[in-house]
């Protein structure tokens, strides 16, 4: 196939004329333009007096939601250790001491220097156990200090959950009865097959 | 005649080497916060009151730091290299008058070496010698980003002293002086349009690329230009040596801003508040003012064009040396000469000067247009012809 005549357009490089090959008129209309920013509001932010207003789903540190009950709402399925493409979540889970739920996690550590704040693992957990804040300014003496383990997890859901930045997203979707807490407390004892459908 | 003492000179070279250095460091806050403010930024703004201190915690920083010397350099060069730097510039100065100056030599003289009857002559010779910071510098650094650098700089400061010599030997044609004070009193005789910038508007234009060169400043930055040499000739440089560099650069600056000021645009001179005749009570610091105002002024303008235009490409640079500066500032002496010959009135001058401009710009933009023609515009282009005869096969 080639290309017809009629189809090709020239394109042709703008000429030169007199006003362009002094130079002069481009350098002064360059310098009104650099002059008028020179007098435009600066858009820097005063950072550490001024923080900054971050969108709702920044991903900063991780913290781990507590139910109603104030437990952990985490069931230890290991969706989001599995999910987590820097493998900086272990988990070691245990047979839960609550009628709701079948396991809990009794170890649940994040390797904040490790992780990658891709957000993976909230988009895994089938709970909405774990969720991303908006902390960003993480910083640590040392490397086992970056390492936070379930209850500075759960502590950093204490700090951040009445901030309004970082609302709990639990409701979002269609998630299970132990997440939800639909369940009176009385049927809390039931086996799990005879408990309500899920909305 | 009254002999100054000693003493006096002193005093006097000490207040301006003070004035100078204490202008460099705040003519880097200043250019600093004037890029800060044309990137719609704020600045240095920390230290102290709207960062008003800031150059005297970089002095603390330059003096405080570890001094390295990379182990392979040659020492003694690589400690002359900074020190050549600040010292040419500092000595350019001294002839450069800082306000008025008489011809008694039992008034004062606002400037270190009076009466100097070739300064000019006198700058470019030291000026000149600048290009061996550079080159010691970037050489004895054993690097081989400096060296390029070294080399670039060699190239730009000898290609641009010929138009900026020349653009200057118009001036001294007309004064028939090449002492400075001369060529102001000259300006300052015949008033506000006698100014050489008036008078000789493409020799301005030349003398102000070509000191911009000079000065190693964008857009002309070749030899130092980060993203292809890291640092240029001061790559290995550190602490106070490279700080001497820098001053060396920002004195350069105030240098050129100053000759600028003195050659063109009349000196101390201005109409009605600062004239030849104005003998005032305080006349002598208004003159001092006005001069300053204006090479303050044209600081402020380089800083701008700074920030506006990008760097050169190499054959650019040299092109526009070679091609276009040098022969327009031969042309302009020429012009002069005319005119101081035939003694035809000074308006002819400025007249021929623009003619010059446009001349050369509309032949720039015919070559322009002769080289688009014959390069992208034949009749049948090959490419067309090798698809259409592609086609038939």
């Amino acid at each position: 196939m080639s290309i017809e005549e009629q189809d090709v357009s020239w394109v042709e490089e703008p000429t030169i004329g007199l006003w362009e090959a002094m130079y002069l008129p481009a350098i002064a209309s360059g310098l009104a333009t650099t002059i008028r920013h020179a007098f435009q509001k600066p858009v820097t932010q005063q950072y550490p007096e001024v923080k900054p207003d971050l969108p709702l789903n920044y991903r900063g540190v991780h913290r781990l939601n507590r139910d109603e009950q104030g437990r952990v709402k985490c069931v230890a399925c290991m969706l989001c250790a599995t999910a987590c493409p820097a493998r900086c979540i272990d988990i070691v889970g245990a047979p839960t001491p609550w009628a709701d739920r079948d396991k809990y996690p009794t170890k649940f550590e994040i390797d904040e220097l490790r992780c990658i704040y891709c957000g993976m693992c909230e988009e895994a957990c089938p709970v909405d156990a774990i969720e991303l804040t908006s902390i960003y300014d993480l910083t640590g003496l040392s490397r086992q200090e970056m390492v936070f383990d379930k209850e500075k997890l759960l502590s950093v859901y204490d700090e951040t959950i009445q901030s309004g930045k970082d609302p709990a997203r639990t409701a979002r979707g269609v998630l299970g009865p132990a997440a939800q807490n639909l369940v009176p407390p009385e049927k809390l004892a039931a086996p799990i097959d005879e408990l309500p459908p899920a909305r | 005649m009254m002999e100054t003492p000693l003493v006096v000179w002193g005093v006097k070279i000490g207040i301006v080497l003070g004035m100078i250095l204490t202008s460099c460091a705040y003519l880097i806050y200043i250019e600093r916060k004037l890029a800060a403010y044309m990137q719609d930024r704020i600045g240095p703004n920390r230290v102290g009151p709207f960062g008003l201190l800031q150059p005297l915690a970089d002095g603390i920083k330059f003096i405080l730091k570890e001094d390295v010397a990379p182990r392979h350099a040659d020492r003694f060069l690589f400690f002359l290299a900074p020190t050549l730097a600040i010292i040419n510039t500092m000595l350019a100065f001294s002839v450069v008058p800082f306000g008025p100056t008489s011809s008694d030599p039992s008034q004062w003289q606002s400037v270190i070496a009076p009466g100097v009857d070739v300064g000019i002559v006198f700058i470019f010779a030291v000026g000149s010698l600048a290009v061996y910071s550079i080159i010691l510098g970037g050489w004895s650094s054993n690097n081989k980003y400096s060296l390029l650098g070294a080399l670039r700089s060699s190239a730009q400061v000898i290609s641009y002293e010929i138009p900026l010599g020349t653009s200057i030997l118009g001036v001294v044609l007309l004064a028939s002086s090449l002492n400075l004070e001369d060529i102001v009193h000259f300006q300052a005789a015949g008033g506000f349009w006698q100014w050489n910038v008036w008078t000789q508007p493409l020799a301005a234009l030349i003398f102000a690329a070509s000191a911009l060169a000079e000065s190693n400043r964008l857009p002309f930055d070749l030899p130092e230009c980060e993203q292809e040499l890291v640092g240029g000739y001061h790559t290995e440089y550190s602490a106070m040596k490279f700080a001497m560099f820098f001053l060396g650069e920002y004195t350069h600056v105030i240098t050129i801003s100053f000759l600028m000021a003195v050659l063109f645009l009349g000196g101390w001179h201005f109409p009605w508040i600062a004239e030849q005749a104005s003998s005032y009570a305080g006349a002598w610091a208004v003159k001092c003012g006005v001069l300053g105002l204006k090479v303050f002024a044209l600081i402020i303008l380089i800083m701008l064009i700074r920030w506006t235009i990008p760097r050169f490409r190499f054959d650019q640079l040299m092109g526009l040396a070679w091609q276009s500066l040098v022969p327009l500032s031969f042309l302009n002496v020429l012009a002069v000469m005319c005119v101081k010959q035939f003694e035809w009135p000074l308006w002819t001058l400025s007249v021929a000067s623009l003619a010059l401009l446009f001349g050369a710009a509309a032949l720039k933009g015919m070559a322009v247009q002769r080289r688009l023609q014959s390069a992208g515009r034949s009749p049948s282009p090959p490419s067309v012809a090798a698809a259409t005869a592609l086609g038939k096969a």
